[in-house]
């Protein structure tokens, strides 16, 4: 569906923030430190833009837009390679809080992210399948948690983890407090140094329960996976994009490469996977915004944009030739994050299962 | 105010129907009458049978038309891309003579473009078209013709220039497929089916104001049959709802329609039918295979994101944004689907699609998919020339080298069954 005009100016305004903040040089510069991320230039996306909080509701100091602004930050996000905690704690961490937690919590704790004056990070023991979280951490009967998650997003420098765990009853969602005695945070070495993985140790830590009832994880998982195929359009997209100016410029054999019909026609099939993804995950923005459509329009997004983003990083190294394995040339930065979003939240394989699965339900199956 | 504009001519179309649309009456007497009023095809000029309305107006028509299960102008197959294109190129008089027995489906048509030798190149068309004295002389053959069995007429392009570039040597007829010099054979699909037709012109004779445009023009007209034929077959509404009604003229009109789609009716299997997978390899037990799993994802999701994708193009073209021309993704897009079902349904079927006829799976029509969607790549332009218009056009990259740019004598082309090359 096209944008609106007000979405369409949003999206000009998030293009311009992090073509400007996110530039492959400054990508570069923070991928070698140690924290990962710019704290002034967060401020700014946080202060200045607001896109921290674009699309949590008013009363918990958002902005009360939804799915699909969300989806425009986050494509103009992975396009410019944005390396700082947002995905962790606007996407991950207040949807976890937003779909669980009681009145009092989500006032207590979505205005600081969404002002981004508190970094928060969901600790899930299992980043591939929403029914394999909650075997690492437990609660024991008085709610305080003890385990371990080995791949958790910026937690290393968050303040507020929100953790899900196995309680009596339930795999629950619990918030702690990540500067108490009994947090052990380690920054891990990841293949994709835009975003960081940290093992999270929790060793008999005070927590509370957010709400009563069990962790919605597969809301939760829909939620998340809608923004991380918005990003992988994104950066699909400008990797896409480069891609084919390269090839107008680069000259073997007497003309550009771009001439060849073995490469154009690549270039034809990598566009079609991209307005296929392009396109699905626009649908699954909407679908969350509005309740209507397939139910595993969230699967179909994550699966199409993952593929379509691995296809075309791998091409974009392919037809650069040898400059495109080189450490100078800025093609890896993107093959890394297709990469690691490859296997973040469930691959395209357990996507395509859970595709059919909800069919199933559907069908009353 | 348009609404009310909208509002008047519903009101003025139902009265009309009201006192005039009867079950009873023949569906020739029927047109006839349709044609004289202009509501046989609103939206053309009133000097030609219509009354000038606008896509919005004419839909209005069609609307009431439905509502009333009034039967409309017969406009399926060919008739259509000719009657398009004489309107737009045509003489005075060719509009006078051809476009009212089209309306009145008194006159089938067909479109007598692609050749054994120019396929993707249609420019490159050899059929020959000789001016002596007062008629065009037509040698030649022409091939996937649909309708040419049973049609009155057909648009035809033939080359009357060999010592020019190949596009310009080509011109646009009108031509009597009822004569001595025009042979029609049925032609064998590998589906079994028989839905288009060869044409072999020997001495067929075209009289010379039935030269459309001018002599030499006839790459351009083409174009605007292309054009009518890439926008597809659209089936006016009351046809389908016709279907269900009871009266004479109804019995007729379904007749008239069974004769007119039956050169159809394996084209939804030529897509895949994505939609029959997932009940079947429910039914049959297959879809406990987790690859099966997979690849019914994989298909199912294929064909609904080329839905988004269209959707999603056309809202933006809507809102009046600029589109990149999403046709030959779309059509390429089609290709992957298609090629991705038949794959799903040979899974689902295993040793069954061992099988083909009428006792087989679904009477038939899984066999028909695996053997129809090889030509949704090649039907309409192939998967490759819409990868180079997509490289071209969308994506910037250089046009392809060409070597039958000088006069067409000249040009390398297909060398024909008897040894000598064709022209």
């Amino acid at each position: 569906m096209a944008f609106s005009e007000d979405q369409q100016q949003f999206a000009d305004v998030a293009e311009r923030f992090f073509g400007d903040k996110s530039t492959p040089t400054e990508v570069r510069r923070l991928m070698a430190s140690d924290v990962g991320y710019d704290a002034e230039v967060w401020r700014q996306l946080a202060h200045e833009v607001g896109l921290t909080g674009t699309h949590l509701p008013e009363a918990y100091g958002g902005f009360g837009f939804g799915a699909v602004e969300l989806g425009i930050t986050c494509q103009a996000m992975g396009r410019h390679l944005y390396c700082g905690p947002f995905f962790a704690s606007s996407v991950m961490a207040a949807h976890a809080v937003l779909n669980n937690g009681s009145e009092a919590q989500r006032e207590a704790l979505l205005p600081g992210i969404a002002a981004g004056t508190s970094i928060a990070a969901l600790v899930l023991d299992d980043l591939s399948d929403p029914a394999r979280v909650g075997m690492s951490i437990q609660a024991d009967a008085n709610g305080r948690l003890s385990g371990a998650a080995q791949l958790v997003a910026d937690a290393h420098v968050a303040d507020l983890l929100i953790v899900a765990a196995r309680a009596a009853d339930a795999v629950a969602l619990f918030m702690v407090d990540a500067a108490q005695p009994g947090v052990k945070v380690t920054a891990q070495n990841c293949l994709d140094p835009t975003r960081r993985m940290a093992r999270v140790q929790l060793d008999d830590v005070s927590a509370e329960r957010l709400g009563n009832g069990p962790a919605d994880l597969s809301l939760l998982w829909d939620q998340m996976c809608t923004a991380l195929a918005h990003e992988m359009v994104g950066g699909a997209e400008r990797l896409f994009e480069t891609t084919v100016e390269y090839m107008k410029m680069r000259v073997q054999f007497g003309r550009v490469i771009g001439s060849f019909q073995a490469l154009k026609h690549r270039c034809a099939d990598l566009l079609l996977e991209l307005e296929l993804a392009r396109a699905a995950t626009h649908e699954a923005a909407r679908y969350l915004a509005t309740g209507a459509g397939d139910a595993f329009a969230p699967n179909l997004a994550k699966a199409l944009a993952s593929d379509a983003y691995i296809s075309i990083a791998k091409q974009a190294i392919q037809l650069r030739g040898g400059i495109g394995f080189t450490w100078e040339e800025d093609t890896h930065l993107w093959y890394k994050r297709a990469k690691a979003s490859e296997v973040f939240l469930g691959t395209s394989n357990w996507h395509r299962e859970e595709m059919i699965r909800r069919m199933e339900v559907a069908h009353g199956g | 105010m348009a609404d009310d504009r909208i509002q008047e001519i519903r009101d003025e179309v139902g009265a009309w129907l009201d006192a005039h649309w009867d079950v009873r009456r023949s569906l020739g007497e029927w047109r006839e009458l349709l044609v004289e009023e202009g509501w046989a095809a609103p939206a053309w000029p009133k000097a030609y049978f219509g009354r000038d309305y606008n896509e919005a107006e004419a839909a209005a028509v069609a609307a009431v038309f439905y509502e009333k299960g009034a039967i409309g102008a017969a406009q399926q197959g060919p008739g259509r891309l000719a009657s398009h294109t004489l309107l737009v190129h045509g003489t005075d008089a060719q509009k006078r003579r051809y476009l009212r027995p089209i309306l009145t489906g008194e006159h089938a048509w067909c479109q007598l473009f692609s050749e054994p030798g120019s396929g993707s190149d249609l420019a490159g068309l050899t059929t020959k078209a000789e001016r002596v004295g007062d008629k065009w002389v037509i040698n030649g053959q022409k091939v996937w013709n649909t309708s040419a069995h049973h049609a009155r007429y057909g648009i035809l392009v033939a080359r009357t220039d060999w010592d020019v570039p190949k596009h310009q040597g080509i011109s646009y007829f009108v031509i009597d497929m009822h004569q001595p010099g025009v042979e029609v054979r049925p032609l064998r699909q590998m589906n079994g089916h028989a839905s288009f037709n060869e044409v072999f012109f020997s001495d067929a004779e075209v009289p010379a104001q039935d030269l459309v445009g001018s002599e030499g023009e006839g790459w351009t007209i083409a174009g605007t049959t292309l054009s009518v034929e890439r926008q597809g077959f659209s089936q006016s509404r009351d046809g389908g709802r016709a279907r269900n009604l009871e009266g004479p003229i109804y019995d007729e009109y379904r007749q008239e329609l069974a004769i007119a789609l039956e050169p159809y009716t394996w084209y939804p299997q030529r897509e895949g039918r994505v939609d029959l997978l997932f009940e079947r390899a429910v039914a049959n037990g297959a879809i406990d295979d987790p690859h099966v799993r997979q690849e019914l994802a994989k298909a199912i999701g294929l064909k609904r994101a080329a839905q988004l994708a269209a959707e999603a193009a056309a809202a933006k073209r809507r809102a009046g944004q600029r589109v990149v021309p999403e046709g030959s993704v779309g059509k390429l897009a089609a290709s992957v689907i298609a090629r991705q079902a038949n794959h799903v349904h040979t899974l689902i079927s295993g040793p069954q699609a061992l099988l083909a006829g009428p006792d087989s799976e679904l009477g038939g029509i899984v066999a028909e998919v695996l053997l129809s969607t090889p030509a949704i790549s090649i039907a309409g332009g192939t998967d490759e020339i819409q990868k180079n218009i997509i490289s071209e056009r969308v994506l910037g990259f250089p046009k392809e080298p060409r070597f039958d740019t000088g006069p067409f004598r000249d040009v390398p082309r297909n060398v024909s069954q008897t040894g000598k090359q064709e022209g």
